[in-house]
């Protein structure tokens, strides 16, 4: 198991006063928070903050982990000392918002799992639906075009035999309907915890996120491509080959386009009632000039064409 | 895409529910009135605001929990979750559309 530094998590110095710590974790909470932040491991940064600040906001859990001495660095192979923590006494009341199960290894080692072990172990005595569960999925924007069956893996946590809670592991195959769009939820009928007694299961809620494309971009139902074109191409017109999630299709490029050009072909976003539009935005590269040849036709050009593209800024 | 007939079903909530009241506050574990609180400060909009019923539309259900985490997670007070939520959404529009012109001036 890897030691933790919890000051370090909160960037902040082992004489912290208890205010300083509730600053520290406020600003870092609101900056990783997994609703406001977009950075890929914000979910995993703000758990790691949380259980810091679990440890360090309490007096006795701190003083505590402080016995631990300060020559532990971040990472590093960690065992608890033999016989710790045994001369402290901790009181209940510290956990009542956090979700300790979702803590690591290290979290429990120090102050154990006795904080977590009557989860959902509620003993209703009658007939409850079970609860409503909720994780994420990440698929890939084409799935939303023609739907797809993903496998996904859901780790939760079960009271074992002996009391400890356990992670367990279970796959689903989920068929992906078309037309999901970017942060949507998916409903699983009876794929959340089970009902206790006669009632039936709750449902699992997946939240849709998609991996990021290569070039295509999504905003709600429309896609976004760049498409690269020659400066003749977009000068004189013609029809070129253009990708769609859906497949290639025959582009018609209007004379005269310049770069920036936005040319929108209906309905071939992502499908739905009404569907997307697909947005093919003209980026004009120009040949380099590398060779003679290439040098010449510019030269003539130059002489040729009488072109100034700074006419409007009176230059 | 392979075959598979274990798969289950995924209903899109957005597009293809609607929630009573009732339903709404089982999914996400919160009493009524904590609904109703969301309703007079203009965070959910029944479709039907005049009826007795309320029925809600499917993206309500995760507004709800947006708002929820936040309240809990940062201790912020409703219309402050409300203001919050407001702005994510604008930021995840602009954060596209910066996307969209990042990408043309790489190329």
């Amino acid at each position: 198991m890897e030691f933790k530094d919890y000051y370090n998590i909160l960037g902040i110095k082992r004489d912290a006063t208890q205010d300083d710590i509730k600053r520290a974790y406020r600003k870092l909470a609101r900056k990783y928070h997994p609703d406001v932040s977009k950075e890929p491991d914000a979910e995993n940064r703000f758990k790691e903050i949380g259980e810091a600040y679990e440890v360090l906001k309490d007096p006795e859990k701190r003083a505590a982990y402080d016995q631990l001495g300060c020559s532990w660095k971040s990472g590093q192979e960690f065992q608890p000392p033999p016989g710790w923590n045994q001369g402290f006494e901790f009181h209940g009341g510290g956990f009542t918002q956090a979700d300790a199960s979702k803590f690591s290894n290290f979290f429990e080692a120090l102050f154990g799992s006795r904080f977590t072990a009557n989860r959902k172990n509620r003993d209703y005595g009658f007939n409850v639906r079970g609860e409503d569960t909720h994780a994420k999925i990440f698929i890939n924007l084409e799935d939303a075009y023609h739907g797809a069956t993903r496998a996904i893996t859901l780790q939760h946590t079960e009271i074992g035999s002996d009391g400890r809670p356990q992670i367990k592991e279970r796959t689903l195959n989920v068929r992906i309907p078309k037309g999901i769009r970017q942060g949507q939820l998916i409903r699983l009928v009876g794929q959340g915890s089970p009902g206790v007694g006669q009632s039936r299961a709750g449902d699992l809620y997946l939240e849709v996120a998609f991996q990021p494309h290569p070039f295509y971009k999504v905003e709600g139902k429309d896609v976004f491509l760049e498409l690269p074109v020659t400066p003749w191409e977009a000068a004189l017109g013609t029809t070129i080959k253009a990708p769609t999630p859906a497949g290639i299709v025959d582009l018609k490029i209007p004379p005269g386009s310049q770069s920036g050009r936005k040319l929108r072909l209906k309905e071939r976003g992502i499908p739905g009632h009404p569907p997307g539009d697909l947005y093919i935005i003209l980026q004009i590269i120009l040949p380099s000039a590398d060779s003679e040849q290439a040098r010449m036709l510019y030269r003539e050009m130059e002489q040729k064409l009488a072109f100034n593209p700074r006419a409007r800024l009176g230059v | 895409m392979t075959i598979n007939h274990d798969a289950i079903d995924g209903i899109i909530v957005e597009d293809d529910m609607e929630f009573s009241f009732g339903e709404l506050s089982h999914i996400c574990a919160v009493n009524a009135e904590w609904i109703i609180s969301l309703v007079e400060e203009g965070i959910l909009e029944p479709m039907n605001i005049t009826s007795k019923q309320w029925r809600f539309s499917g993206a309500c259900l995760r507004r709800v929990q947006v708002i929820q985490r936040l309240q809990k997670d940062l201790g912020v007070n409703l219309a402050g979750a409300a203001l919050a939520l407001q702005l994510l959404e604008e930021v995840e529009i602009l954060r596209t559309r910066l996307s969209i012109i990042k990408s043309s001036d790489i190329g």
